[in-house]
């Protein structure tokens, strides 16, 4: 009977806890329609690049006839069959290719099957290209090439985001100085893009001093044992990585610097200073903290960059990573790779934008999820 | 007007622009006297590398200011027209008895210093020769500065005919070294008897001629080609540098611009029209950012490249419709959002302003320090967006510019094969433009956004 009771206090209090619920609810619902629509159209639109609006289905029905008409071309059996035997050959042999490639459907209707397999994470079969160990399931081919990105990438980007933040932390308390000065000065450096860089350090280390590999991640043959084949693969990761690492320092300092600079120099960081607090505490309490959002919005994006890799940088070194993955599909024309890379490139970004507004919420007081119509 | 003025004097207390300035105006006088200079259609003939273009070029030659840092220089190039030639020696040899009517025996000769520590690359010899039914003969023999006289070819010609020393099999085997120049020009008794050395002094080549007709005659073009070539040297496929270096320029300034103005100002107008109009025109341009975010940008330029068209208009096309929903137009809304509820606004409002005419007059003026730095700071990263398509495989294909000869060079293993000068060179161009932007563009940001500034 107790139970029925309720004192008025305690209803306020259980309506309120409701349309907060609620309220994170339906934001958590619609945000995660609108991510999960805007990853379909991004990777539709990827499919219709990738395909050409359907004209790579051309090119590919033209090279299949052509490779069928000479196979048979070598058939002797082929050669002795009656003439119209010989067309109907040809041509069940043409429609079962098409059919194992999958284009005898319109192109409309299979880049939706495309999309919803894409959607599901289903990224299928590769067209030409295939894993080193000889799988053509564009997931194992993507899978095989991770390590080598992610020790490539993750090297080079968790270096850059806590060297960078550090750096910038100190150089913020003593503006003006030289090495102030020098990152300053030093920023329009980073205007160069890392393969560049990567190009000089070949030249430098590799072709000139002869103290570094030209590019591979490990030596011919490889060693044996496990030691000296990590030590080895660290060698090969050297050039790559500094070249990362370097060409988008002086500029990150900067922009980090600025930022700290803005932060230190609010009301707050003064009146603590005057308050006698430590440096430490000032640095922890009243300039990282507030700070920590955009932090967090920088490494969550650095972990999605990992996923592409970088393109040109790995091309120059020949690392065997996603970037090349990517190259590669696209001068084989591998639809399926490329969409596969998109898809978990979209996915990823698509989560970590989704995520990043419940922590913003939880490491900033004044973000209110759902609450105003301030998103940023 | 006066803004304009007042920025310039401020740029004054920034050192970096005024260099960056400076560059940037002798880039732009070096595109403009290029374009003059070496036309478009020009430059793409030189470029495509045809024979006739490129015959005098020798092959991956250093540049000629190499030598200086040569204790034992290397031989440069050079040719030799002889019929216009006023050091080749003519002489007609007196008939025989049984000579037939019209037979002549024509000698000519020309004589070279060749002072150089190296071997030449390559001698060929061009023969044109006039005749109606009988070939003329000829006989080539070239006197070493030692006293060796050496008989190289006797043989036919057609009317037309080249001949290169060493492709010649022949004579390579009978004078018994790794290719037939280094035997022609090699020293008796060299220091190192396993390593060949180059003779050094005078070399006389001969060529003898029979002709067999009335007016009948052989004309030849002699071509050496050096080691060194030119101011910036030459590539692969024979083709100078220099022509590569100096179209790279308006090349680069013109993707550069084109895009940073392009995508600067668009993303701007469209920030701004989602702003004043709110809504679904706001919710749907948040909503193409969110999904050209989601696009690989790399990825697709390469896409595009590879399956349409890697001309440079295409792939400048591209790069802004890929590049003007970003994360630009996020930072540009929010600070038209803070405008938008400004008094003065609301005061044009109430007096009836059009649209258009608050866009234009009201909202955009106030951008524009936000705007130009962005946009000046922009331009680097294009030039080199321009470079890393061309190591993509995706630069226009007829034309020069310093990322295609970046990329020639890395594919067939510059750095590998120590022809450093090939990569070095367009990369020092890429570095000054880039950079002569970046000091610019710095030097803007901070005078526009006082809280950036030191102090």
């Amino acid at each position: 009977m107790g139970e029925q009771v309720q004192t008025p206090a305690a209803k306020i209090k259980k309506k309120k806890r409701d349309t907060a619920f609620t309220r994170v609810m339906k934001y958590t619902g619609v945000r995660l329609i609108a991510l999960f629509l805007t990853v379909a159209i991004g990777v539709y639109l990827t499919i219709m690049i990738a395909n050409m609006g359907g004209y790579v289905d051309e090119i590919m029905k033209g090279s299949i006839r052509e490779n069928i008409t000479m196979q048979l071309r070598m058939d002797d059996g082929y050669q002795e069959m009656a003439p119209e035997a010989k067309a109907a050959y040809l041509l069940a042999k043409i429609e079962n290719e098409e059919k194992r490639l999958g284009l005898d459907e319109p192109f409309i209707f299979r880049s939706f099957r495309f999309l919803l397999n894409a959607l599901k994470l289903d990224l299928g079969q590769a067209t030409f290209m295939s894993s080193d160990k000889g799988s053509r399931s564009v997931r194992l081919i993507i899978l095989e090439r991770l390590p080598s990105t992610l020790l490539l990438m993750g090297t080079a980007n968790l270096v850059l985001f806590f060297v960078t933040i550090v750096v910038a932390l100190i150089l913020s308390r003593k503006y003006g100085s030289f090495w102030d000065r020098f990152f300053v000065a030093a920023s329009p450096l980073s205007a160069m893009p890392s393969w560049f860089y990567g190009i000089f350090f070949i030249l430098i280390f590799a072709a000139v001093l002869k103290i570094f590999p030209f590019g591979g991640m490990i030596g011919s043959p490889p060693p044996e044992t496990t030691g000296q084949y990590i030590l080895d693969v660290l060698y090969h990761l050297t050039l790559p990585a500094a070249a990362l690492i370097i060409s988008a320092f002086p500029a990150r300092v900067y922009n980090w610097r600025t930022f700290f600079m803005i932060y230190s120099s609010e009301d707050y960081v003064e009146m603590a200073k005057a308050k006698g607090l430590s440096a430490k505490r000032i640095r922890n309490r009243y300039i990282l903290r507030p700070t920590l959002p955009m932090i967090i919005t920088s490494f969550s994006l650095m972990i999605i960059a990992m996923w592409t890799g970088a393109i040109i940088t790995e091309t120059v070194f020949r690392w065997p990573g996603i970037g090349r993955l990517i190259f590669r599909a696209i001068g084989m024309n591998d639809t399926a790779v490329i969409v596969g890379t998109t898809i978990i490139y979209a996915y990823m970004l698509a989560a970590t934008v989704f995520f990043l507004d419940f922590i913003y919420a939880l490491v900033d007081p004044r973000v209110k999820i759902g609450g105003s119509k301030q998103k940023q | 007007m006066s803004g304009i003025k007042k920025i310039f004097k401020e740029l004054k207390n920034f050192p970096t622009a005024i260099v960056g300035l400076v560059i940037i105006t002798i880039l732009i006088i070096v595109a403009i006297l290029t374009v003059i200079f070496i036309p478009y259609s020009e430059a793409k003939r030189q470029w495509r590398g045809d024979e006739a273009a490129v015959y005098l070029n020798p092959m991956n030659a250093r540049p000629a200011w190499t030598n200086i840092l040569r204790k034992d220089k290397w031989p440069e190039s050079f040719n030799v027209v002889f019929s216009e030639s006023d050091d080749v020696t003519y002489t007609v040899l007196p008939r025989e008895e049984d000579d037939s009517e019209f037979k002549v025996v024509t000698e000519m000769s020309y004589s070279f210093e060749y002072d150089y520590g190296a071997f030449p690359q390559e001698i060929l010899l061009y023969f044109e020769a006039d005749y109606i039914n009988s070939k003329p003969f000829i006989e080539i023999r070239v006197l070493t500065p030692e006293g060796r006289d050496i008989r190289i070819i006797r043989k036919g010609v057609a009317h037309t005919e080249t001949y290169r020393f060493n492709q010649d099999l022949k004579l390579e085997q009978k004078l018994g070294e790794k290719s037939a120049l280094i035997g022609l020009f090699s020293t008796i008794d060299p220091k190192d008897s396993d390593v060949p050395e180059v003779a050094k002094g005078t070399y006389t080549i001969t060529v003898t001629s029979q002709t067999f007709e009335e007016g009948s005659n052989v004309d030849l073009e002699m071509v050496l080609h050096g080691l060194v070539f030119g101011a910036t040297g030459t590539d692969h496929r024979r083709r100078d540098l220099t022509v590569a270096l100096l179209w790279g320029v308006p090349i680069a300034l013109l993707f550069g611009l084109v895009a940073a103005v392009g995508v600067s100002v668009l993303s701007m107008l469209i920030a701004a029209v989602s702003v004043w109009y709110g809504g679904w025109v706001d919710t749907l341009i948040q909503r193409i950012t969110e999904v050209n975010m989601l696009l690989p940008f790399l990825s697709i330029l390469v896409m595009i490249g590879t399956f349409y068209s890697k001309s440079i208009w295409t792939m400048l096309g591209a790069v802004i419709l890929l590049s003007i929903f970003s994360a630009a137009i996020k930072t540009y809304r929010a600070t038209f959002m803070q405008l938008r509820n400004a008094p003065y606004i609301e005061a044009a409002i109430t007096y009836g302003a059009s649209d258009w005419r608050i866009i234009t007059k009201y909202l955009i003026p106030r951008i524009i320090p936000l705007l130009i730095p962005a946009l000046v700071l922009a331009i680097p990263g294009f030039v080199f967006l321009e470079a890393s398509l061309n190591v993509l495989g995706l630069g226009d294909p007829v034309l020069p510019t310093w990322g295609k000869v970046i990329s020639d060079a890395y594919y067939q293993s510059a750095l590998y094969n120590g022809q450093y000068y090939w990569i070095i060179q367009p990369a020092i161009m890429l570095i000054i433009t880039g950079l002569a932007f970046a000091m610019v563009g710095f030097a803007l940001d901070r005078l526009f956004n006082p809280r950036l500034r030191e102090q």
